[in-house]
């Protein structure tokens, strides 16, 4: 049988063009969204996508804020439960009302053991419904910032999920597909039309959205452009009207095309380098009996030799926020007094290697990606002849992001001595970071990127009390202090947060930028 | 003949078999999937329990026999990437990048041939000499550079055509084609040059070298000398006879016009089979890339076996050589 239809893109597009109001946002990235199942793929642009069709009880707004959502108010009835109200008379796009049930069930189905968004509520231990509208998550151990990971569990539709046999995320497993992975249901305020992978993903508005509609939009279409020069060329042909990220080289020049604009902003990632300080040899240095980087005066020196205003001149044009402190503004724990960097001074980064014993310096690799931070490589080279100055012979080893991962990671046994790593709390707390990066034994699963297993008793100790201190002012208090230490310890170089950069259409009015890099497409508002 | 033809495709299971090892073996070498699918957060022990699930945590031996068990049963595993069959993310990219590449290889004999011929009869015409000067470049640009040169001048310049994809396509149920609609037609225009450009110049190439030879031959000085008109001589004798070396040139050109389509299909983001390949690579997606790798195998295999039988039918001397052959056997 012969089936012929006019794909519904066509279709849709004269109706988008013959009506006058019709107001369509065409935006590109890099790669394409990896699915549409709300607890698969946790990776940015994929979570941003799902955000426009899906919400959560709770909604983070461009400036980071947490808005009522799906559930109207939250509070603590107990230092291990959460209350949720939820909004009444939701409709999920199928039709189906959204209830208390659904948030049991998909809350419950983030943490199966295939989601891969588990870690958002990992800590959630009993969903209970309390009654239609009411809704209790138990947390393990106190969790007082579960509501800064809520955002990230989405809600579907019990009945809808259940129906289409796609009640657990599953991947991998032939005959097993994930439905929910290659259609939507949400309540959000866009419903899916038609996605063809690695092609086009395209919105409609959801007339039956619950809340204010602050968009003018009629249709909103996501088209993935691999290679960054067609990127550009697309913006400038204006067959798109917004993407992202400008490869920094293009900058100046789209800034300078008439109709283009290019929004900069600082990202939340930290971009840092790590040293192994925990093997009693150093990786490089076989037979020695010796790992210098144990010693603090070392690392300070690593630190001092490096010239972070070179890096952000020369190899970042200016694209990046030179930093001192292992999170960015905007994450909850950042202190402005503590992101003055220890000022760039090779002949004292000489004088500390000497009075370690290494007057004559010694050699070590540096493991750093290719393909996954902005000119990753690039900084990696700079870095190379800096150190060489105040007498340290730096290997560069670098490598794409798979492989690079897999070298540091704990696979591999932390496989390093010297690293490139970006990282952005997923939580936008700070705790997420001293859990990750800073610290080994705060909890289960703590220093899992901590490749250079920097440790320090004291902010272990501060990690754990953060993790279920309740009183705010406590808590930032205690990171502040952890995160002083650390700063003193010199257990990691960090190094900058490297730039948003977004292309631009002046047919686009108003546009947010989110330092999470995500397109917030309920906030559009074309010409 | 047809022993032969069952020999050949014997043979195209071999080759496969062989690039599906050796595909297999090089695998290990690309990286972890798993830092591409879980998030930075995910534990070693999650990771742990998906490398588990997908069979990762085997040696590659191992993986390799898996994959050829499933695959005898026609089951070629899930993408990585993309959630999906593989047989399914394939068969919907076949169509864009055959379509591509037919008009390709289309076009550089449509425009490679008459040229060829052109230059080879006037050798010293001084439009010979720009055809040949031209070719040149295009033999030296790489591909990438002809394709963003393309898209600068005819999509952000004049506003013609589209810089990237593939326009609205009809879907036919089991195909789906661009050349249906204008947009799908305008979108193939600039990715069919880049991707012909290269091929174009060979053949034109091949055709020149090929007239040159044949027409100081026996054959062309007594079709003269039989008065003969030129058109005649040009077309029918000589042209004839440069036929089988680009018979063999271009089949074996469809091959690496499809493998080699990743470029250009990059370039413009054109959705078929090389596009997947590259981003399969970037996401160490091992599923898509030995399927990937093990069909164009088989399109190298098919390919050439045409390419053998068509040559009956071109060359009478070699169907009369086979005659004589298995008359003595």
């Amino acid at each position: 049988m012969r089936r012929w239809v006019i794909s519904t893109a066509l279709a849709l597009a004269f109706a988008a063009y013959g009506a006058a109001d019709a107001k369509t946002f065409r935006f590109s990235t890099s790669g394409d969204i990896n699915g549409l199942d709300p607890h698969l793929n946790n990776e940015g642009p994929t979570n941003a996508m799902k955000n426009n069709i899906y919400e959560a009880l709770i909604f983070r707004d461009p400036d980071l804020k947490l808005r009522p959502s799906l559930a109207t108010e939250w509070n603590q009835t107990s230092p291990t439960t959460w209350r949720f109200k939820l909004r009444q008379g939701v409709k999920f796009h199928d039709g189906t009302p959204f209830t208390a049930d659904d948030v049991v069930f998909s809350v419950k189905r983030n943490n199966h053991d295939q989601s891969d968004l588990r870690t958002y509520s990992a800590s959630v231990v009993e969903v209970k419904k309390i009654d239609a509208l009411t809704v209790d998550l138990v947390t393990r151990v106190p969790d007082p910032i579960l509501p800064q990971n809520i955002p990230a569990v989405f809600i579907m539709s019990q009945a809808w999920s259940e129906k289409n046999k796609t009640p657990t995320p599953v991947r991998g497993i032939v005959g097993n597909e994930s439905y929910a992975n290659l259609h939507a249901n949400g309540t959000g305020p866009f419903k899916l039309l038609d996605r063809v992978a690695d092609t086009r993903t395209v919105l409609v508005p959801n007339p039956d959205w619950w809340g204010k509609v602050e968009h003018n939009l009629t249709r909103v279409e996501f088209r993935p452009i691999v290679n960054a020069a067609t990127r550009v060329a697309a913006l400038l042909s204006g067959e798109i009207d917004m993407m992202f990220p400008v490869p920094l080289q293009d900058v100046p020049r789209l800034k300078r095309s008439a109709g283009i604009r290019v929004m900069e902003g600082p990202e939340l990632r930290t971009i840092f380098l790590g040293m192994d300080q925990h093997r009693a040899e150093l990786l490089d240095m076989p037979g020695s009996g010796k790992n210098p980087f144990k010693d603090k005066r070392v690392r300070e020196a690593f630190y001092k030799a490096i010239d972070i205003q070179a890096i952000h001149k020369v190899v970042m044009r200016g694209a990046s926020a030179p930093t001192g402190l292992m999170i960015a503004p905007g994450i909850n724990g950042f202190a402005k007094d503590l992101n003055d960097r220890y000022p760039f001074d090779p002949d004292g980064a000489k004088k500390l290697l000497a009075d370690a014993g290494y007057p004559g310096g010694f050699t070590v690799t540096l493991d750093c990606p290719n393909d996954r931070y902005v000119n990753d490589e690039a900084i990696c080279q700079a870095v190379v002849p800096m150190l060489a100055r105040v007498g340290v012979t730096v290997k560069l080893n670098a490598q794409t992001k798979s492989k690079h991962f897999d070298k540091i990671g704990q696979r591999q046994n932390w496989n390093t001595s010297f690293y490139m790593l970006g990282w952005t709390p997923g939580t936008y707390d700070a705790h997420n970071m001293l859990y990750n990066i800073i610290t080994l034994k705060s909890g289960p699963g703590a220093g899992s990127n901590n490749s250079g297993q920097y440790t320090n008793p004291r902010v272990e100790e501060l990690t754990r009390q953060i993790e279920s201190e309740s009183d705010q002012e406590k808590r930032n208090k205690m990171i502040w202090e952890a995160m002083k230490l650390h700063k003193e310890d010199f257990g990691h170089i960090p190094l900058h947060q490297q730039a948003l950069a977004w292309g631009v259409r002046d047919s686009v009015a108003v546009l947010p930028q989110p330092p999470n890099d995500a397109v917030v497409v309920r906030f559009v508002k074309m010409k | 003949m047809i022993a032969f033809v069952i020999r050949r495709l014997l043979q195209s299971l071999i080759v496969m078999l062989t690039v599906g090892f050796v595909a297999f073996s090089m695998f290990n070498f690309l990286g972890d999937p798993i830092n591409n699918m879980v998030g930075q957060d995910a534990t070693e022990a999650e990771r742990e329990h998906l490398r588990h699930v997908l069979g990762l945590d085997q040696p590659f031996y191992i993986q390799f026999l898996v994959y050829l068990g499933n695959a005898l049963q026609g089951q070629f595993g899930m993408s990585y990437r993309l959630g999906m069959p593989v047989v399914r993310a394939l068969a919907e990219r076949l169509p864009a990048t055959l379509e591509l590449v037919f008009c390709a290889a289309g076009l550089a004999l449509l425009v490679g041939v008459p040229l060829g011929v052109y230059t080879g009869l006037h050798r010293d015409r001084w439009l010979s000499k720009v055809f040949l000067t031209l070719s040149l470049i295009g033999i030296s640009l790489p591909t990438f550079l002809i394709g963003i040169l393309l898209i600068l001048v005819f999509a952000v310049y004049l506003g013609w055509l589209p810089s990237f994809g593939r326009g609205d396509v009809v879907d036919l149920g089991w195909w789906t084609t661009g050349f249906l609609t204008v947009s799908g037609i305008k979108a193939l225009i600039l990715p069919a040059i880049t991707l012909a450009l290269f091929q174009l110049t060979l053949v034109m190439r091949l055709v020149r070298a090929e007239m040159m030879e044949v027409l100081r031959t026996d054959y062309i000085k007594f079709a003269r000398a039989r008065g003969l008109t030129n058109r005649a001589v040009h077309f029918g004798h000589a042209l004839r006879n440069t036929l089988v070396p680009v018979i063999t040139i271009t089949g074996l050109q469809i091959g690496s016009l499809i493998a080699f389509a990743i470029v250009t299909e990059t370039v413009f983001q054109w959705p078929g089979m090389g596009l997947l390949f590259l981003q399969a690579v970037q996401f160490v997606d091992v599923p898509v890339m030995s399927s990937y790798l093990v069909l164009i195998a088989f399109f190298f295999v098919a390919i050439n076996l045409v390419v053998d039988l068509l040559y009956y039918f071109v060359d009478p001397r070699l169907r009369a050589d086979r005659a004589v052959a298995s008359g003595h056997g």
